[in-house]
This record gives C-alpha cells, sequence and structure tokens, in this order.
C-alpha cells in the first residue's frame, strides 16, 4: 500500500465521521433542502471532468470529457440554485391571516 | 515537463473543504440553512477556480464552454421547474453528478490501459506515481465507473417514475432474479479483465453492465418508496465522487463526495426507520407488487364507509376548536397545497387552531410535504414531525387526511399480517372524527387496505385532493 493511499484512507474516514457528525440532528423540515444541498456538493466531480477535458489527447477523451464537465456543471449550478430557491421559501414568515 | 499542483491550489482545495464542511453544517439548522448553501456554493466556486489553476491543465476555449453550457442549463432548469416536480429534478441532477463521475473514472481506465498511445493523466498531472505502463484499471476507477452509472441509470429510472413516464409500480416477477444474476456475472467478469488490463471492449461491457444494474436495482420499487431509493442514490453519487477523488488523488474531491455519502446514507437509514424496513427489503422486496392482487382489494368493496359531502364537511369544520391536517402525496398529485393553505387560513380565522402532521416518508422524497407547504406560504412553525404531534390527536376535533393512506393506516399498529405491521404511523384515527379526502375506495399503493375508514368516526370526502378541498372552502364561505 502506497503513501499516498494511505493518506487518502485517512481523509476520507475522517469525512465520514465529520459528515455524520454534522448531519445527525437535521429536523425533518430540511430533509429535502439538504438532500438537494448535499446533491449540489457532489456537484464537485465536475473538477475531475475538468482534469480529463484540460489534460484530453484523441478525441474519445474528449468525448468523455466534455460530457463529465456539462453533466457535472448541469449538477453544480442547477443543485445550488435549486437548494437556494427552495430554502428561500422556508424563511419564516408573519402567519398569513393572523393576527 | 509538468510541474506538480502548486501548494497554492493545495490550500485552496483545503479551504474549499472547509467551507463545505460549514456549509453543511449550516444546512441542518433553518435558521442558518440558506446561507450554508451559499457558503457551500462559494467553497464550489473557489474549488473550481483552483482545479482551472492547475499546471497541465489547458483551458481550452472548449473547456470554458463546456462549463459555461453546463452551468447555464443548470441555472435554467433550477429556475424554472416548479416546487411540484422538485423530486424529478433531485433525481435529474443527482444522476448528472453520477454520470459525470462515472465517465471520469472511464477515462481514467481509457489512459490507463492505453498509455502507448497517450499521456497518462496522473503522469501529466505528476501526482500519483505509476511505472509500469500500459497497464490495468485501478480498483478506485473500477469502483467510480460502478457506483457512478448506477446512480446515473438508477435517478434516469426513478426520474422516469416521478415524472409519470415509467409505472410507478414494483415491475418485478423471478425474471428479475435471473437478469440480476446475469449482470452481477458479466460486472464482475468484465471488472476483472478490465482490472487486469486490455482492450476497450471489456471496458464497455463493464459500464454497460453497470448501467443495467441500476435500472434493474431501481425497476422493481415502487413509486411510495422513492424516499429512500432518491437518498440511497444520493449517497451513491457522492461516493463515486470520492471515487474520482482517490483516482485523481484530489482530497477536496474525497471530502465533498464522501460528506455526501455519509449525509445520504444517514437520511436513507431515517427513511428505512420511518417506515420500519430494512434497506434490504425495500430494494429486494418489491413491495406493493405482491400484496396488490392479494385479499385486500376483494375486501374492501364489501365494507361500509360513511361518506360526506363537502357542504357538511364545511359545516362540521367551521364548528371545531382544533383541526390536524394529515397530508400525503395525494396532496402533492393535485397540487392543491395552495387550496390546502387557504383553508387552514379561514379556519384560523374563525379561531380554529390549525396544525401540520408531517409523516417523514409522505410524499416522494424526503421532507416532500415541508417543502410543497413551504411553497404555499405556510409557516414552518405549524408543521410537526410524527413525534410531537402524534400525543395530539387525542384531543383534537377533526383530523383532516388529504391524500394520505398508508402513513395512517392503523393496520400498521395492530394487524401483525399486515405488509406495513411495525412502520410508525400518524394517528389519526384517535382523534374525535376523521375526514379522508380520497379519489375512491381503490387500496392506495401498496394495495393495502386500511381499517380506518371503516371506522363510525370516519367520513370519506370523495374527490381529488384540490377538487374536494375548494369545495368545502367555496361552502365555507357560504356559511
Amino acid at each position: 500500500m502506497s503513501f499516498t493511499l494511505l493518506t487518502q484512507i485517512y481523509v476520507f474516514v475522517l469525512a465520514v465521521f465529520v459528515g455524520f457528525e454534522v448531519i445527525s440532528k437535521v429536523p425533518v423540515v430540511l430533509h429535502t433542502p439538504l438532500m438537494s444541498g448535499t446533491n449540489a456538493i457532489h456537484g464537485i466531480v465536475v473538477i475531475g471532468g475538468i482534469l480529463v477535458l484540460g489534460t484530453a489527447h484523441g478525441s474519445l477523451e474528449t468525448v468523455l470529457g466534455v460530457l463529465a464537465v456539462v453533466f457535472g456543471a448541469i449538477n453544480l449550478a442547477g443543485g445550488f440554485v435549486v437548494t437556494d430557491r427552495m430554502l428561500e421559501m422556508f424563511r419564516s414568515k408573519p402567519r398569513p391571516g393572523g393576527k | 515537463m509538468v510541474p506538480e499542483p502548486t501548494i497554492g491550489i493545495q490550500v485552496a482545495y483545503l479551504v474549499a473543504s472547509i467551507l463545505f464542511i460549514v456549509g453543511l453544517k449550516f444546512l441542518s439548522s433553518p435558521r442558518h440553512a440558506r446561507n450554508g448553501n451559499l457558503i457551500a456554493a462559494a467553497g464550489m466556486i473557489l474549488a473550481v477556480g483552483a482545479t482551472l489553476a492547475v499546471p497541465g491543465v489547458r483551458v481550452s476555449p472548449l473547456l470554458v464552454t463546456c462549463v459555461a453550457v453546463g452551468g447555464i442549463a443548470g441555472v435554467w432548469a433550477a429556475r424554472s421547474v416548479s416546487i411540484t416536480a422538485m423530486p424529478q429534478m433531485v433525481a435529474m441532477l443527482n444522476g448528472l453528478g453520477g454520470g459525470a463521475a462515472a465517465l471520469v473514472s472511464c477515462a481514467g481506465i481509457w489512459r490507463a490501459t492505453h498509455a502507448g498511445v497517450s499521456v497518462t493523466l496522473f503522469q501529466t498531472l505528476r501526482v500519483t506515481v505509476r511505472h509500469d505502463a500500459p497497464h490495468g484499471a485501478s480498483l478506485v476507477e473500477l469502483l467510480g465507473v460502478l457506483i457512478g452509472s448506477v446512480s446515473f441509470s438508477g435517478s434516469a429510472i426513478a426520474w422516469g417514475k416521478l415524472q409519470g413516464v415509467i409505472s410507478e409500480k414494483a415491475i418485478a416477477g423471478a425474471w428479475t432474479r435471473f437478469v440480476n444474476a446475469a449482470i452481477v456475472i458479466a460486472i464482475l467478469v468484465s471488472g476483472a479483465m478490465t482490472l487486469e488490463g486490455g482492450g476497450p471492449g471489456r471496458l464497455a461491457v463493464y459500464l454497460v453492465g453497470s448501467l443495467a444494474f441500476g435500472v434493474f436495482m431501481v425497476i422493481p420499487i415502487g413509486g411510495a418508496d422513492m424516499p429512500v431509493v432518491i437518498s440511497l442514490l444520493n449517497s451513491f453519487t457522492g461516493l463515486a465522487a470520492a471515487s474520482t477523488g482517490f483516482a485523481l488523488d484530489n482530497r477536496a474531491l474525497i471530502i465533498s463526495g464522501t460528506l455526501v455519502g455519509a449525509s445520504g446514507t444517514l437520511l436513507t437509514r431515517l427513511m428505512c426507520k420511518a417506515m420500519n424496513r430494512s434497506l434490504a427489503n425495500v430494494l429486494f422486496a418489491g413491495f406493493g407488487a405482491a400484496h396488490a392482487a392479494g385479499a385486500a382489494g376483494a375486501k374492501a368493496a364489501a365494507k361500509p364507509v360513511r361518506e360526506i359531502g363537502p357542504e357538511d364537511a364545511a359545516v362540521l369544520l367551521s364548528n371545531i376548536r382544533s383541526l390536524i391536517i394529515v397530508p400525503g402525496y395525494g396532496m402533492a398529485v393535485a397540487q392543491a397545497q395552495h387550496a390546502v393553505r387557504e383553508l387552514a387560513d379561514m379556519l384560523a380565522h374563525k379561531g380554529v387552531d390549525v396544525r401540520y402532521a408531517i409523516h417523514p416518508v409522505a410524499g416522494r422524497m424526503p421532507g416532500h410535504m415541508n417543502v410543497l407547504l413551504a411553497e404555499a406560504n405556510v409557516p414552518y412553525t405549524q408543521l410537526f414531525d410524527l413525534d410531537q404531534i402524534n400525543p395530539e390527536f387525542g384531543h383534537t376535533d377533526v383530523a383532516l387526511v388529504i391524500g394520505a393512506n398508508d402513513v395512517v393506516n392503523p393496520a400498521a399498529r395492530t394487524d401483525t399480517a399486515s405488509p406495513i405491521y411495525g412502520m410508525p404511523i400518524l394517528d389519526a384515527d384517535k382523534a374525535q372524527h376523521c375526514i379522508i379526502i380520497k379519489r375512491s375506495m381503490n387500496p392506495g399503493f401498496a394495495g393495502i387496505d386500511n381499517p380506518l375508514y371503516y371506522e363510525p368516526r370516519t367520513m370519506m370526502l370523495f374527490g381529488d385532493a384540490k377538487g374536494a378541498v375548494t369545495k368545502v372552502l367555496e361552502a365555507l364561505k357560504m356559511l
């Protein structure tokens, strides 16, 4: 096992614990925004696409890279905007029709 | 001669990772959630910017165009989608992320196995030491292709089911076992061969096998189990992104992908718990398909139910002090949330105490009802979850069930033979009266008969959620 892989596993394991810890007490109200927000965060895979397309040799690699970047960018931009739209609705408003 | 990613870039990745964690932390508190999302978005801009600055990455017009096209398409789709189509939107975005991860891993494998004709990605970026070239794919890349593809095709099927393009019913039969077994064997064999090295044929078989696996994983799952499926696929895409991070030795990818994987897993567990079923049961039991044809359907016709008209319902509702509204998927389908809020406002004006009871798996994604009611401007302080609201039903005058079925089925408490036995339910049957808005006496999605309908204190108001609520509203205005 290489040193690089070991470091990666360290990072992975710690991120698992952080992930569980940070989100463990999310209220039901926020289930959808949380899901949609994390959905946006995995849009980070777009940087993998950028690394492929930015170093592509040949048409196959270019095609793979183009698709990966476009997919990732839609995921990323769409995810954040949709989450923001949702959360905007969740702001507490004065009770309509109330006193 | 390509220099390594500079310290500056690594620091930018580190800061981005911190922003993701802080953003996620904020996302789980109602007051700070919106800021949390913005913080995570800022981290994302930083991470993408840093990646464009990695030495050796050509920022070609094509690359810029792809980022711009994807970004604009994403923003446009997110702006134009209606709130009622949110589950489909989440499924679609999730699938695209999974697809991207699979493509990145494919490119990595392709390069590794064709090092003779092109420089490997790893050598270009000088991040991982690889001696022998050409050689086989690495395990993390294979995992990236598998999980990413499953997420892609699985999300596509989930999208189809939510959009109504594919039957929402659980499609399952004895043949699916053979198909699944064949797919698993194809994946294992082609995966092992790709691991050893070799041509694009093996990789293609592996990719197609992984895609097929995703299709056959989600096809047998019925609509009511969608909250579980969507959160599971979300966690898959996170893990697929993390595995591309392993392959590219990119820690920002590993951290953020893993965070998503962990949160998706947590949410999946919550959803399963809310149905008192294991994940394996949701995925493999073909829930609903087995029971739909069973005894439940026949019994339904025989027993008498008490019907109530919109006018009588209006009279009853105007004379009570407390009301709990139990929304379900029927409200989402009919897009009745605005009418429901109007009704609640009018009753509140008459001095009725109105609250909403939200079951964790009501609807088609986690928190579905909350989003719909928020769209209709219902303050979230009126929404209560299972544990908070259940003790309240006993001293509530009327429980108004709108398009919900299984989540108020008392058989889950008493009938050990019922397929939903043990599932925590909303105790609507404990209210003084129960008004149920339902299109017909057809049993719900899972085909499970609901004894609540035949209780003497229960009144059925037939009609689709929006039509029925609007009629009650009109009748209320006449009073």
